[in-house]
């Protein structure tokens, strides 16, 4: 069934027999399509973190690990990982200022004055930074996240 | 011990990926070592059955010795389990265990190829540096033991069958040797008995372990292979065992528990799709979630409380419709049969006016929906239904339930604003990350959303800089006892023109030379009030420079006060009215009783007959009182129609007509209709909630009076959810600072309760003292309304229940039920007291640790392992499949630690694949050939296929 929904992305790329040719991948403006995530915000960032070459372009391994992920049942942990790994826009392991207000204006469509984005900012990692180093780390993330009544996704 | 224990999971995992690992070095694909695997071992099932009864019963030997060091020896077990089968590859090792190995009965050349596996093993393990270190060896040396004897007594049996496909068997030996136990359909029911105890829990604790690991892979940040090639690991591993250990012994009780399951997952599920729809049944919540991403919180609030109104209206129309309205309807006389249902006389000609109607006079005032109607028959219809009583009792009712729900609701939101205290902490950061719904799919909800977002970042940016602010505090406070001042003095001043107006009115009274003027000064005045008041207060309050959420508050407040005054003028008046009807009905009670004597008198002397017959009389042409209740009941349907109405017009013509207006006439107009002066209007939320409020005080007070009240009240509530919502959505404008309500809307509650009580007291005090008119209404004939339960006390209760009851109301018992009462409440209050004391404390202690862990963490150059394991997701790592990147160096330097057991593994499962594979690649010049064909038939479809096939078999359900 998923393979189903794979392959309806890329019709002329993906075979249906699978057995002969794993190497196929479908690339990122093609996944974002997909009604899950075509309104999100994220989707940019969500394929390209569960993409193996981080270009987006999805193998079917990763198409089902994005789905495993992001499907409901999939416990908190594991959400939180790929959750700091998607917030984490230049990929050094840390949620800096900038990937803060990347995230901020993909939330809300630019419609936040510079000043506004940058108090947000500030007060966010002021809140949850607990190392002092002016960025979230993964364990800074973590806690935050465990305490957050609706981390569902 | 639980962390333990996950420990040996993730070895156990570690070293069958291992030993696959290995096998597969042998020239095929990791898939299709796994394949053969699984092959063999199914195979194996057939073969191994009646093979050793005896190894059992030692191995359960074994197993008791083991059993003081569990954890430990259950490693071994595995470790064990995973060298056997890689045993195949290294055959030609040396053999240094001999000793050991004599005693084994027969030994074989396989044996011994084991034997040396496991050297490897050791090394290897060794190299690794096993935080477990000790323990795993502790647990090899019984293994070992438990190694030989088991493969010699294994040997005997397979000596017999077939000693090439040894390790296959092995493998599956392993596994099978218990499930072997369970397959009754062989001659083995001793061997069950022989089983001992120790093995089955043993088995157990690894079956359940395995469950864990298959529940818990998704937990693993691991690519999609290396999950996919443990959970076929760990399910083959299940598969085998859950049967065995099966609640009975027996392919139906396999059955059985394998129904069992699938029943748990199937009601789970159901549980889960139940509550999906239970969400989707709150009603209006899409409409309510649509305002409040344009309007912000504190707008949603007003219709959240309107829909909370609405359900508790509901309540109460059920109760009163189907207790009283419904079973006179039914079963009580029809209409035109006794005078109080039937329209007297002089009214039939206009009865069906339309005005006369919109009054609710004529035909609306003889019907079900007022006081009037009502008979006072004890009991009616078949069943008995005693009316009456009925109708006292929902009076009181309703108010039971209404301050029921009302105070169990502001108990529970209390709950709420103490279970979000922390909240204060991470309010950014969880909006940052939090607050996207990842279900949206539709582009308008997701537009929605976006706006409710940025909403609620503003409500927190004005949260935040109110804290920032300290300016002049002196000053703030001056402009702040200022305000009050003002807003003290002008509450007086209408409170005392109010006072003025109604005095001159009851002068007026008197009087017939009136202008229109003076007759309505009264209601001229309240709306005159009513008008200029509120927004004087909202200007005054601009002085107060309160945050905008306690500005409401306050506002809410001052108009409430002055709301008062105009609701108790108003009780007033009626209760003159009242009172004048009562005098009224008193003469016209005394007529008709002196009209009745005349006639029965004439009546007898004419007839010569005592005996009484009622006049013959149309029952409209009897001569009747003003029934002062009916007209309580009328004076408040119209006010709340009349108010329904003024609300709406408002809206029509205040919101929705300047919304207009400003739009259209904005292209040919000299100034900025839109930016400048009308503008669009904002949502008046405390005005709409003081006018709910003030709406359910007027139902509560009247419903007693008219039970239809109900009835139009539920309609109106109804109707006003879809018309404001429209209204607010396409007239208004979202407010200048958008502010987030408080989560528990207690003030509404508040103020809720505050008229339940206000409108509690006049209808109590009226059913308790006024006496009912006399010939209209079920409490007609008696003195007082309560009357109706003395009546069923003494009547229809057997006799010692009406002692009872004499007893309780006795003052010497109510008086120490009261004193009691109030030392309950006094004792509470001091416990909630200390309650709230406690928690003040752990606040506090919270706050300690929070600080403290930053420290800790702060000097803590923590290496964490979860970071890597970060690292290791990122794209162009390691990201192919663990079997087809050897990394040729073993890294003996990593240590896992103890508190990242999922890490530790994972790092020790690399390890393991870089020293395996070396060792593995020694002897793997062997070719596969005796292995090749096991006896499941390990051909199938080829390697890569498998992957995605199996794959495809797994994903979550989406």
């Amino acid at each position: 069934m998923l393979h189903g929904r794979y392959r309806e992305l890329a019709p002329h790329l993906v075979p249906l027999d699978y057995t002969n040719n794993p190497d196929i991948r479908v690339p990122l403006t093609l996944i974002i399509t997909m009604p899950e995530l075509k309104e999100n915000p994220f989707r940019d960032r969500i394929v390209e973190t569960f993409s193996e070459d981080g270009h987006g372009n999805l193998t079917f391994n990763d198409f089902v690990d994005m789905f495993s992920v992001l499907c409901e049942t999939s416990p908190r942990e594991l959400k939180t990982i790929y959750a700091f790994k998607i917030y984490d826009f230049n990929r050094d392991n840390f949620i800096c200022k900038e990937d803060l207000e990347k995230t901020l204006n993909k939330l809300t469509k630019g419609e936040l004055t510079p000043e506004e984005v940058t108090l947000v900012c500030d007060k966010a990692i002021e809140e949850a930074d607990l190392d002092g180093d002016n960025k979230l780390s993964f364990a800074d993330f973590e806690n935050m996240i465990s305490k957050a009544p609706d981390f569902l996704r | 011990m639980p962390r333990k224990k996950d420990i040996a999971v993730m070895d156990e995992v570690g070293i069958e990926v291992d030993g696959d690992m290995s096998d597969s070095d042998d020239g095929a694909t990791p898939r299709r070592g796994n394949r053969r695997g699984g092959g063999g071992r199914g195979g194996a099932k057939g073969r191994g059955r009646g093979k050793k009864p005896a190894s059992d019963d030692e191995d359960g030997e074994d197993e008791e010795d083991e059993e003081d060091e569990a954890p430990r020896g259950r490693r071994g077990g595995n470790r064990k389990r995973a060298t056997k089968k890689r045993g195949g590859s290294d055959e030609d090792e040396e053999e240094d265990e001999a000793p050991k190995r004599k005693r084994g009965a027969a030994k074989k050349k396989k044996g011994k190829g084991q034997d040396s596996d496991e050297e490897e093993e050791e090394d290897s393990d060794a190299g690794r540096g096993r935080k477990g270190k000790k323990g795993g060896r502790k647990g090899k040396k019984d293994d070992e033991e438990e190694d030989d004897e088991d493969d010699g007594k294994g040997k005997k049996g397979k000596g017999k069958d077939k000693g090439k496909d040894k390790d296959e068997d092995d493998k599956k030996k392993k596994k099978k040797k218990d499930g072997s136990s369970s397959d009754s359909n062989s001659n083995d029911d001793d061997e069950e008995e022989s089983m001992s105890e120790g093995e089955i829990a043993r088995l157990r604790e690894e079956v359940e372990e395995k469950k864990t690991l298959i529940a818990n892979i998704r937990n693993k940040p691991w690519r999609m292979k290396r999950r996919l090639t443990h959970l076929k690991e760990a399910q083959a591993f299940v598969d085998k065992f859950e049967g065995a250990l099966g609640k009975g012994k027996g392919k139906w009780a396999r059955k059985w528990y394998a129904y069992k399951v699938m029943m748990t997952k199937k009601w789970i599920k159901f549980q889960r799709d139940f509550e999906n729809f239970r969400t989707a049944c709150i009603p209006w919540e899409r409409k309510i979630k649509e305002v409040e991403s344009h309007f912000g919180s504190s707008v949603a609030s007003y219709f959240i409380f309107l829909r909370w109104m609405y359900g508790m209206n509901l309540v109460l129309f059920g109760f009163t419709f189907g207790l009283v309205v419904i079973p006179e309807v039914l079963m009580g006389l029809p209409y035109g049969s006794i005078p109080r249902k039937t329209v007297p006389r002089a009214e039939q000609e206009t009865a069906q006016d339309y005005s006369v109607l919109m009054d609710f006079n004529g035909y609306c005032k003889y019907s079900v929906l007022f006081y009037g109607y009502y008979n006072d028959q004890r009991t009616i219809g078949l069943l008995k239904f005693r009316l009456p009583l009925a109708y006292l009792m929902v009076g009181i009712g309703t108010f039971g339930y209404s301050l029921m729900v009302v105070i169990r609701t502001m108990a529970k939101n209390a709950d709420v604003g103490g279970g979000d205290g922390e909240e204060g902490e991470f309010t950014f950061a969880w909006k940052m990350f939090t607050s996207w719904d990842y279900l949206i799919g539709n582009a308008e909800t997701a537009d929605n959303k976006y706006a409710s977002i940025t909403t609620s970042f503003k409500e927190s940016i004005v949260d935040e800089q109110e804290n920032q602010k300290d300016e002049n505090i002196h000053l703030r406070r001056f402009l702040r006892v200022l305000a009050n001042f003002m807003i003290i003095c002008s509450l007086g001043g209408s409170g005392y023109l109010i006072y003025f107006v109604v005095k001159r009115s009851q002068e007026f009274a008197t009087r017939d030379d009136l202008s229109w003027y003076e007759k309505n000064e009264v209601e001229i005045i309240m709306s005159l009030l009513g008008l200029v008041c509120p927004p004087l207060f909202e200007t005054i309050a601009e002085l107060e420079d309160y945050h905008p959420r306690i500005a409401l508050k306050w506002q809410l407040g001052r108009i409430f006060a002055l709301f008062l005054g105009n609701l108790y003028t108003f009780l007033f008046a009626l209760f003159d009215e009242v009172n004048t009807k009562l005098e009224e009905e008193q003469a016209i009670k005394n007529a008709s009783i002196w009209a009745m004597k005349e006639y029965y008198a004439n009546f007898s002397r004419l007839m010569n007959d005592s005996e009484a017959t009622p006049p013959p009389m149309d029952p409209s042409d009897v001569i009747r009182g003003p029934c002062w209740e009916t007209a309580v009941g009328i004076e408040f349907v119209k006010l709340t129609v009349s108010d329904i109405q003024v609300t709406y017009l408002t809206i029509l013509i205040g919101d929705f007509a300047r919304a207009v207006i400003v739009r259209f006439l904005n292209y040919c107009w000299c100034w900025d209709l839109e930016a400048v002066y009308p503008s669009y209007g904002e949502f008046d939320i405390s005005g709409n909630v003081l006018g709910l409020v003030f709406n359910q005080g007027m139902i509560w007070m009247g419903a007693f009076y008219a039970p239809g009240l109900v009835l139009i009240n539920v309609l109106r509530l109804l109707s006003s959810m879809y018309y404001q919502c429209w209204a607010v959505m396409c007239t208004n404008v979202p407010h200048e600072r958008v502010f987030k309500a408080s989560k528990s809307n207690n003030f509404y509650m508040g103020l809720l309760l505050l008229i339940l009580f206000l409108s509690l007291l006049p209808v109590v005090y009226t059913i308790m003292t006024l006496p009912p008119s006399f010939d209209c209404g079920p409490f007609s004939g008696k003195a007082k309304m309560f009357d109706v339960i003395m009546e069923t006390i003494d009547l229809d209760l057997p006799a010692f229940m009406g002692t009872l009851f004499s007893y309780a109301a006795n003052p010497g018992l109510i008086i120490p039920a009261v004193l009691l009462m109030v030392l309950a409440i006094y004792y509470l209050n001091s416990v909630s007291e200390a309650y709230k004391n406690s928690n003040n404390e752990l606040k506090k202690k919270m706050q300690m640790a929070r600080d403290e862990e930053k420290n800790r963490r702060n000097n803590t150059d923590s290496t964490n392992q979860v970071m890597k394991d970060l690292e290791d997701l990122l794209p162009n790592r390691s990201l192919a499949p663990p079997p087809e990147e050897p990394e040729p160096e073993p890294e003996p330097e990593v240590k896992p630690t103890k508190t990242k057991p999922g890490k530790g593994v994972k790092l020790e499962m690399d390890v393991t694949l870089a020293s395996a594979n070396p060792n593995a690649r020694g002897p793997g010049g062997r070719p596969p050939g005796p292995r090749g064909p096991g006896p499941g038939g390990p051909g199938g479809p080829g390697g890569p296929g498998a992957g995605p096939g199996r794959g495809r078999g797994r994903p979550p359900p989406r």
